[in-house]
């Protein structure tokens, strides 16, 4: 029996695959999401966007379209009530920009009108005069050219210093890498609905991954108290990190309460892929120093992520990047240089696997460099160098918890290959095309590992509230966490029904009126929510044994966890014991601190580690530079499996998004423009493209100090399978592919 | 309303049920026409250009984009939503099976692909999983990796043959 039947079978609580509770809603196309709300009264919103990467506004004329019938309301820069600045580390943004542009797509005005067509009428009518400038739209440049933003181009630059970085191996490996703009494609756009409120306020119903830090910026636009801000959730359709910046929040606000209507706006996909951050396109120089059995000695590295124009969360990325350059292994020595670079391309922030994902590709071809010029077999190579739990980082940090990197690697090295390709034309790379001819088809395989640290870093408070609440033994239970399809839902009843016994579970609705719960983002949520919920329930057993330790006169541990009775002779179990009782149990949950690094790049700046490795197997027809991958293995370090069938959710499409990456995923810019703005260019991995994904193992080895061991699970697929992939076209081919997405034409037309 | 040219008056007949739509702008589609004027949400607008099967809708027992059909062109067509998938309470076996094998994440390519496979099933009871990967190659998902989905297709085709048998 595999580790996930052996799950499945057992019965309740954690570690059954327990069905979502907003599956059959979801079924049924019943489930609300925020594209789906509507009030019968409201306006619909429109964006103007800047056409620019670099221009100086002029002069704004919106009479005309004001003037249209229909159009309710035209707002600029000059109608933010508040700050007309935002940003979800620190405030660099405008809210609608007032002075200058810096980049194509940056709001310039917003649009109030009867029909989500005259809206867009509207915009079109609105006159700019734009002075266009020269943008600056290369990451390396821009280090030393003049600033396009007021606080200058780089938005951090961080050299980590460890050991000796002067130490020569007698192996030396070289490489120049580049990563280009992936974007979260989440399905449901954005979208959401503003009310205005009699109290001067507003209530804002949106799609997004963290309501408080929204709610914080949105008030400080709008010139409100926090309290008059209500932000509650709307059914998300997905995220994936692009919702975790403000959008249309601030504007959907303002128009709602300059009209006194609600206010709804959907953006369309060229707009969304206009109006969310991406993940970093980067630039990576990697140096590897390893002796003659392959031990690394030494790793220098220099990374450039482009921001874009704005700052959002390049820093931690920058961070992440840096911290894991050198991937899952010991390294003595290193000297790591990095920069998160302003540039007028779009604004760069968070994307599943963060910062990891840029540095991992390039760091595990190094390894596959290493592993060639020794002759060493390439998971052995990573064997030898793989961390153990007590093992340094190169910041310094001790791996304290557990790092089961050898047993990733053994297992999946171990799982059984998949069979030679047949002559069906759905196996050949191409598929349906009917292009390729099989003798031109070669096999490859490729491996590689990840690091992800889980959670937030660097000296954040990072916090998760949640409460428990009883009334005459139904349970309740509040947070402000984000579902966003991961399943924290699902853990919520499973948290419950572990700890109370209790199968009926009601989720209160997600808002501001609880505090924040931090961001859906960064494998958080499982350990920080799930965790603040696990609290919350035993803040409700232990108020319910002490009341029935002072109203029996038996004491508080002889009734215990299973032995609950008030006259101290039968065990009436938990459920019956909290019949006719009332609590409200409320919590805040941390995480142990962490602390900012230091000049040199050291400091224990993370607070838990997760390791993946993947496989895999491609068949690429070199003639036409076709690619087909047959099939990715994976062993992934969990913790403890709470959910299987979820578990395995979460790693196949994780993969899915690795595999884009690869192969197919990327925003193409041309001065500063992205080009492929829609879902016929931007190319997401179909069925077709995506192959079988078996899993190898899970290791579970419980996490010291996380909530029942677990860690979270929804980054390190998408980290190390896009490297993997690459890995086993360089096997097929030998050829160098330095960048990702790999494309056809890197394949077919080289020398 | 300052839109431009308007439709005059229609009737579309949806899931057995007919509606007049009036006054409404030449240029809707039928998927808006779907969700803002009937209010059934469940057709989903993810890409508008018919490249994600979102908004897939039966038209005459043809699967297709909501998204690219103008609603003024759909008059006295047999339109059938996701709506009507279920019957009353009782869900639909491809929408157990969603539930059954996890093939739910964030759902917005649930109601798409429930439509489409309900259609592919009906054309292709036992189809293998290459078939499968082919029949949903239209139907984009961004959160599951299909391997759930292809699962729950596989489900109910084996539910399916062993009640019949």
């Amino acid at each position: 029996m595999s580790i996930l039947e052996e799950h499945i079978a057992s019965s309740a609580g954690i570690g059954i695959s327990a069905s979502r509770p907003d599956g059959k809603e979801k079924a049924r196309g019943d489930f609300l999401f925020s594209n789906d709300l509507s009030s019968e009264d409201m306006l619909w919103g429109q964006t103007l966007r800047s056409p620019y990467p670099s221009a100086k506004i002029k002069r704004i004329d919106y009479s005309r379209a004001l003037a249209m019938e229909g159009v309710h309301a035209i707002l600029t820069a000059g109608d933010v009530p508040g700050e007309n600045i935002f940003g979800l580390e620190h405030p660099d943004q405008p809210v609608l920009a007032f002075d200058v542009v810096r980049y194509v797509g940056e709001p310039v005005a917003i649009v109030a009108a009867n029909h989500p067509e005259v809206a867009k009428k509207a915009v079109d009518a609105i006159i700019v005069d734009y002075e266009i400038l020269e943008p600056m739209v290369d990451s390396e440049e821009a280090i030393y050219s003049d600033p396009i933003h007021p606080e200058g181009n780089v938005i951090r630059h961080l050299v980590i210093r460890h050991g000796n970085p002067d130490v020569v191996g007698s192996i030396i490996v070289e490489g120049e890498y580049e990563v280009g703009m992936q974007d979260q494609a989440f399905l449901g756009t954005e979208s959401g609905i503003a009310f205005p409120s009699s109290d001067g306020g507003v209530n804002l119903h949106i799609s997004t991954q963290w309501l408080h830090s929204d709610r914080d910026q949105v008030a400080s636009a709008l010139n409100l108290p926090n309290e008059l801000v209500r932000v509650s959730l709307a059914g998300v359709g997905g995220a994936f990190g692009g919702r975790e910046d403000v959008s249309m929040h601030v504007h959907l606000c303002m128009l709602a309460m300059h009209t006194g209507r609600p206010v709804k706006m959907i953006y369309d996909r060229n707009e969304s892929f206009l109006g969310h951050v991406h993940r970093h396109p980067a630039k990576i120089w990697f140096r590897h120093h390893a002796d003659e059995s392959g031990l690394l000695i030494n790793v220098e590295a220099k990374v450039i992520l482009d921001g874009g124009a704005y700052a959002s969360t390049t820093s931690a990325v920058l961070a992440n990047a840096c911290c894991f350059s050198v991937g899952p292994y010991s390294v003595p020595n290193a000297l790591i240089e990095g920069w998160g670079v302003r540039t007028n391309n779009p604004p760069c922030g968070a994307m599943r696997g963060f910062g990891n994902v840029q540095t991992c590709f390039a760091a595990e071809a190094q390894m596959d460099k290493i592993a060639k010029a020794l002759s060493i077999d390439p998971v052995e190579l990573r064997l030898l160098n793989a961390l153990e739990t007590g093992d340094t980082l190169i910041t310094g940090q001790e791996i304290t918890g557990t790092a089961p990197i050898s047993e990733v690697l053994t297992s999946l090295a171990s799982y059984p290959l998949p069979e030679a390709g047949t002559n069906a034309i759905l196996e050949l790379p191409g598929g349906t095309g009917r292009t390729t001819d099989k003798s031109h088809v070669k096999r490859g395989i490729g491996y590689a590992a990840s690091i992800k640290n889980l959670m937030f870093s660097e000296g954040f408070d990072d916090f998760s509230e949640a409460r428990c609440i009883i009334t005459d033994g139904e349970v309740s239970i509040q947070s402000a966490c984000v579902e966003v399809g991961q399943g924290f839902v699902t853990l919520v009843n499973q948290i419950v029904e572990e700890t109370l016994g209790l199968t009926e579970v009601t989720l209160l609705p997600v808002d501001t009126s609880i505090g924040s719960a931090g961001s859906t983002s960064a494998s958080r949520q499982t350990w920080m929510s799930g965790g603040a919920v696990l609290k919350a329930c035993e803040a409700v057993v232990d108020a319910l044994l002490s009341d029935l330790a002072s109203e029996s006169g038996i004491s508080y541990e002889k009734i215990g966890l299973s032995l609950i009775s008030t006259d101290g002779s039968d065990s009436i179990g938990i459920v019956s014991a909290l019949h006719g009782r009332n609590y409200d149990e409320h919590v805040t949950h941390r995480h142990h601190p962490t602390f900012p690094l230091d000049r040199n790049g050291q400091g224990d700046a993370h607070v838990s580690f997760a390791f993946a490795a993947h496989r895999a197997v491609v068949d690429v027809d070199e003639e036409l530079g076709l690619v087909r991958v047959v099939e990715i293995a994976t062993s992934q370090d969990v913790g403890r499996i709470l959910n299987p069938v979820q578990a395995k959710g979460q790693i196949e499409g994780g993969v899915a998004q690795g595999l884009g990456l690869a192969l197919l995923e990327e925003l193409i810019l041309v001065d500063g423009k992205i080009v492929n703005a829609n879902f016929t260019d931007y190319l997401l991995p179909t069925a077709m493209d995506t192959p079988p994904i078996e899993i190898a193992a899970l290791i579970e080895q419980p996490e010291p100090g996380a909530p029942f061991g677990a860690k979270g699970i929804g980054e390190p697929p998408v980290i190390s399978s896009t490297p993997a992939i690459v890995a086993a076209i360089r096997d097929a081919t030998a050829l160098e592919l330095s960048r990702v997405p790999v494309k056809p034409e890197d394949i077919a037309l080289t020398d | 309303m300052g839109i431009g040219k308007t439709s005059g008056e229609y009737e579309l007949i949806v899931n057995g049920s007919k509606f007049s739509i009036s006054d409404s702008w030449l240029g809707e589609s039928l998927l808006y026409v779907l969700r803002e004027r009937l209010g059934l949400y469940g057709s989903k607008n993810a890409c508008e250009q018919g490249e994600c099967g979102s908004c897939s809708v039966m038209m005459d027992d043809v699967l297709v984009c909501s998204c690219l059909v103008l609603a003024a062109n759909a008059k006295g067509r047999e339109i059938r939503t996701i709506e009507s998938v279920a019957d009353g309470d009782e869900l639909s076996d491809v929408q157990k099976a969603f539930i059954d094998t996890g093939a739910i994440q964030c759902g917005f390519c649930t109601p798409g692909l429930l439509v489409t496979i309900h259609d592919f099933l009906d054309s292709n009871p036992e189809p293998d999983q290459s078939e499968i990967k082919e029949a949903i190659s239209g139907n984009l998902c961004r959160c599951t990796g299909y391997g759930r989905i292809v699962e729950a297709v596989q489900l109910v085709s084996i539910r399916r043959s062993k009640r019949d048998s």
